[in-house]
């Protein structure tokens, strides 16, 4: 009798747990993720007027499999100085959330670089510093020479070390890295 | 509770002696169920007060005795003393067999029978309690790196996951004390989550031979139990203190049980890890630190013909990971691999920062065994597991406080089991299993989720059967089955459901809503998986045995397999599934040749695993994103075999004096694409000196040294990646495995017994004496930071 109730039980939680088990399809939430950077704006305006030079990359998939779309609104003028602005967004969120006032609020965390490739004959400055001082690099200005053409990259560090002296011992994690094909007429 | 000892005349010899007090009493204390020879039993005689203990071969003998009646006392650790009449009128001879399944402390019971095999003719391996405790600081995946053929997959140091004959994660089922652990094992980041403190016993079988736990282990399976707790009233415990000089940290461990004469036993169990900083040969090792906690409650009823056992359990680790290993893509890779030592290195701390992990383990049981005459043993378990992960990364903004991946895996797992002697000769075990598991992946972390919510059902039925033929010949086959539902609700991008040509080949799972630029869809897929064994056993020449065995065993893939789609921050890489995977299958063939002679003993264990649709991640391609490029790593099914031979070996150098020699090697081939496979263990040697005279306070020293081959057979997959700053296209190496190196460690030990009762067992290890740099190719910062620099531990343990 002992053992027969033994086997009941021992079956009965059986069918309790395969039975009881049925969960009802809730739809689940999407994630939009929060701290992806999906574009990145700088411009560049010339120091008393004309007309601004806009380099912009994009790309709406994050980590998706689609590639940036990257785009420069024309080239620059030689022997001119450029007020630079970079601008971040997170253009998944609707309306786009932006990216930079995060970077600006964690200034002591963040900083951009300007590396200028292939004969692009210009120099930068950086214009906006953090709390100690230090670079930071959402403003700068953009000196350009001689007609040439070559690249300009916007690389952006977390938790570099700071204060450094480029990109070579400034360690840290790279947030975004922006090239653009440009040109000084 | 029925007799402890029964006493048996087997044996009495007529040897006339003349009649002075020059009798003897001898014999063998043996073991009721399995006829193991127990050493250590007390023999004593009452009226003379002499007292023995029996050898290593149960053998005893009383000297000096009168022709008279006398009172024999007989005991083992944590019997009941019982007393016998004798009566001496020559030289007598006796065998004394105590029922025996009531033993705790006494490493010597624990070599014994005390657990059971769970394969006959696969090999199996055992480390036994006094290794375990030896290890206290240690991590299961450390533990069992130990046995040759066992490597391990490591993300820095403290996560740790065994790899068994080459294979790993999903393929490598571990069985928690009956239940089977379910803690999203599928990650090569994901380390088991169970703290060794709280077994007493491990044992490995290489191969998916012994169906009763799982049909799916096409590596191996990882059993570890706890021991029976004694049928007297009793109350002992444990206590071990590590402390360790490399990470500054330690372990508490402790341990206490309380059991009576009726068969009502209690336990409770405690351990703390706690651990820095550690540091390389040449530099700390920044955000390396751990913090473990581990509690268990245990309680039921032991009886012969019956019992039950409830019993729950909670571990909690908090891992830091390596600071430096933190990338940000393909060029912060390149900086990372050629910079020569981390990116970060700063000041000793026991903080752990992001990146970490968070993972909370509860497992709740219940178990029960009858015996019945004629049908024989049930066993039935219920078990419930949660599991819940947390993964912190360097986040910005809002965000920085909380993880990046929180994963809640919740299992209900029943498990029924009969194991009956059908005849003299042959042994009969059934079973059926049911598990139900459901996945919820937090969407609060702001991050898409790497694994989606899901639920999933497991039936699973089976059946062994093995016959002995003679005493030297055993036959052994057996079969399964397991069907799985999987039932997903996973958030696709629209690129990649595109992409991959999903949006017309699974149109018609696609859950109607506006997601964005994401897909909502339903995938139910259904797996139905035979497994099957066959094998014999063969004793020669008294001191040889030879097992061989097949086993076929077939997987269904797991969730990352089937569904990663996404940036996988830790590894700074994208990873892709396939939804369209199907099960992997592997015929796996074993040979073992055993012997055990007192001066030379070896096992050799030979053995070929072919595997069909064998499921591997590699890279195909670079992916340009606006964080930068990318190493994009897919899955993709091929066909595998994995070909390998596993050595150990002692040597009686002299008396108390043993040299032991292991070696393995596994060669693993990609077949479709003839080319070696990734992440393969390199071949390794271990040869060590043993000293231990258990007549001197069970002196143990051993000197150990471990050699590691340079793995030479690796697919290429480097790539190159442009750098700005110096315009100049990089050659990312993560293919070249590191050089070969050579480890020499310390071991010692000795006991000391206090009273009665009180037992210290203090040791003092140094491991990586010379301090040399360097790394294993299976351990995944390996580009980033060099392995452990020397340590130091002291181990001190008190029994009571």
């Amino acid at each position: 009798m002992k053992n027969l109730k033994f086997l009941t039980l021992a079956f009965l939680s059986l069918f309790c747990v395969t039975s009881c088990s049925d969960d009802d399809d809730v739809v689940p939430a999407p994630v939009n993720e929060e701290e992806v950077i999906t574009t990145l704006i700088a411009t560049l305006t010339p120091d008393g007027g004309g007309t601004a030079i806009v380099l912009k990359t994009q790309d709406l998939d994050g980590d998706g499999s689609d590639a940036p779309v990257v785009t420069v609104s024309g080239a620059f003028q030689a022997n001119t100085v450029y007020n630079g602005v970079i601008k971040l967004l997170n253009e998944t969120e609707d309306p786009a959330e932006d990216i930079t006032e995060e970077v600006e609020d964690e200034d002591d965390e963040h900083q951009f670089f300007y590396t200028i490739g292939g004969g692009f004959n210009a120099t930068t400055t950086y214009t906006s510093f953090d709390d100690d001082g230090d670079n930071l690099g959402t403003t700068f200005t953009l000196n350009t020479g001689a007609v040439s053409t070559g690249t300009l990259t916007f690389p952006l560090r977390h938790e570099p070390k700071k204060p450094n002296t480029g990109l070579v011992d400034a360690g840290g994690e790279t947030d975004i890295e922006a090239t653009f094909n440009v040109a000084i007429q | 509770m029925r007799l402890h000892i029964i006493i048996f005349l087997l044996i009495s010899s007529n040897i006339t002696i003349s009649q002075n007090c020059s009798y003897t009493i001898s014999g063998t204390v043996i073991d009721l169920h399995d006829f193991t020879k127990l050493e250590n039993a007390r023999v004593s005689i009452l009226e003379t007060n002499q007292e023995v203990l029996t050898n290593s071969e149960g053998q005893f003998m009383i000297k000096d005795l009168c022709k008279d009646n006398y009172t024999v006392e007989v005991s083992h650790a944590f019997c009941v003393n019982k007393s016998y009449k004798v009566e001496v009128n020559n030289n007598v001879v006796k065998e004394f067999q105590l029922e025996h399944h009531l033993e705790e402390l006494n490493e010597i019971i624990i070599k014994g029978k005390t657990y059971s095999d769970k394969i006959k003719t696969n090999l199996e391996t055992k480390i036994s309690k006094d290794q375990l405790d030896r290890s206290s600081a240690n991590s299961l995946g450390d533990v069992l790196n130990t046995i040759s053929g066992v490597s391990s997959l490591n993300t820095g140091n403290t996560i740790v996951k065994p790899i068994i004959n080459g294979l790993h994660s999903s393929r490598v089922v571990i069985m928690n004390d009956g239940i089977r652990m379910e803690d999203q094992d599928w990650g090569s980041e994901h380390a088991p989550n169970m703290d060794i403190n709280t077994v007493d016993n491990i044992t490995v079988i290489k191969g998916a031979s012994a169906l009763q736990y799982s049909g799916n282990a096409i590596g191996g399976i990882v059993i570890t139990e706890t021991s029976k707790t004694p049928v007297k009233d009793s109350l002992y415990g444990k206590t071990i203190v590590t402390s360790a000089t490399n990470g500054r940290g330690g372990t508490l461990t402790s341990q206490l049980t309380k059991s009576f004469e009726s068969g009502w036993y209690g336990k409770v169990q405690g351990s703390v890890k706690r651990f820095g900083d550690f540091t390389a040969p040449d530099y700390s090792l920044t955000n390396s630190g751990m913090f473990e906690r581990s509690l268990s409650l245990r309680g039921g009823i032991n009886r012969f013909s019956s019992g039950f056992d409830v019993s729950y359990s909670l571990y909690k680790v908090e891992t830091g990971i390596l600071r430096a290993s933190h990338l940000g893509g393909a060029a912060d890779q390149v900086r990372a691999i050629n910079s020569g030592q981390p990116l970060v290195i700063n000041d000793f701390s026991y903080n752990i920062n992001a990146p970490s992990q968070d993972v909370t383990h509860h497992l709740a049981k219940i178990k029960g065994f009858k015996k019945f005459k004629n049908l024989g043993k049930l066993d039935f378990q219920y078990g419930f597991q949660q599991n819940n992960r947390l993964e912190f990364d360097v986040r910005r903004g809002d965000d920085k406080e909380n993880p990046s991946l929180d994963l809640r895996l919740n299992t209900h797992t029943i498990l029924l089991d009969l194991d009956s002697k059908i005849s003299d000769t042959a042994d009969l075990k059934l079973g059926v299993t049911g598990q139900y598991q459901t996945n919820f992946a937090d969407p609060r972390t702001g991050v898409r989720r790497l694994i989606p919510d899901y639920d999933k059902y497991n039936v699973g039925i089976y059946g062994i059967l093995n016959k002995q033929f003679s005493n030297k010949l055993l036959f052994e086959i057996g079969a399964r089955f397991d069907y799985t539902y999987l039932d997903v609700l996973k958030f696709y991008r629209l690129s990649f459901w595109n992409s991959r040509d999903y949006n017309t080949i699974f149109q018609d799972i696609v859950i109607d809503g506006d997601f964005g630029n994401q897909v909502l869809a339903n995938p139910k897929l259904n797996f139905y998986n035979p497994s099957a064994t066959t094998g014999i056993s063969y004793k020669f020449k008294d001191d040889y045995k030879l097992l061989f065995n097949y086993s076929l065993a077939s997987r269904a893939p797991n969730p990352s397999e089937l569904f990663s789609e996404g940036l996988h921050h830790s590894a700074s890489r994208i990873e892709l599934g396939d939804l369209q995977f199907n099960s992997e299958t592997s015929h796996k063939l074993s040979l073992t040749l055993q012997s055990n002679k007192d001066t030379f003993s070896f096992t050799v264990n030979p053995y070929i695993n072919f595997i069909r649709d064998f499921i591997i991640i590699e890279p195909i391609d670079v992916r340009q994103t606006i964080r930068g490029n990318f190493q994009v790593w897919e899955y993709r099914q091929t066909n595998a075999q994995l070909l390998g031979v596993d050595i150990n070996s002692a040597f009686n150098l002299a008396e108390n004096l043993t040299f032991n020699h292991q070696f393995s090697l596994v060669k693993g081939q990609d077949i479709s694409r003839d080319e070696a496979l990734i992440s393969m263990p390199a071949a390794s040697t271990t040869n060590a000196v043993i000293y231990n005279k258990k007549k001197l306070n069970n002196l143990y020293l051993k000197l150990q040294s471990d050699y590691v081959f340079e793995q030479n057979e690796f697919p290429n997959n480097n790539f190159e990646v442009f750098i700005p700053e110096t315009e100049t296209m990089e050659t990312v190496d993560v293919s070249t495995p590191p050089s070969a190196y050579h480890l020499l460690s310390f071991n010692s030990s000795i006991d000391f017994n206090m009273n009665d009762k009180t037992s210290l067992t203090v040791g003092f290890d140094v491991s990586n004496i010379f301090n040399s740099s360097y790394q294993n190719y299976l351990n995944r910062l390996r580009y980033y930071a060099d392995d452990l620099g020397r340590n130091y531990l002291i181990n001190v343990k008190i029994n009571y």
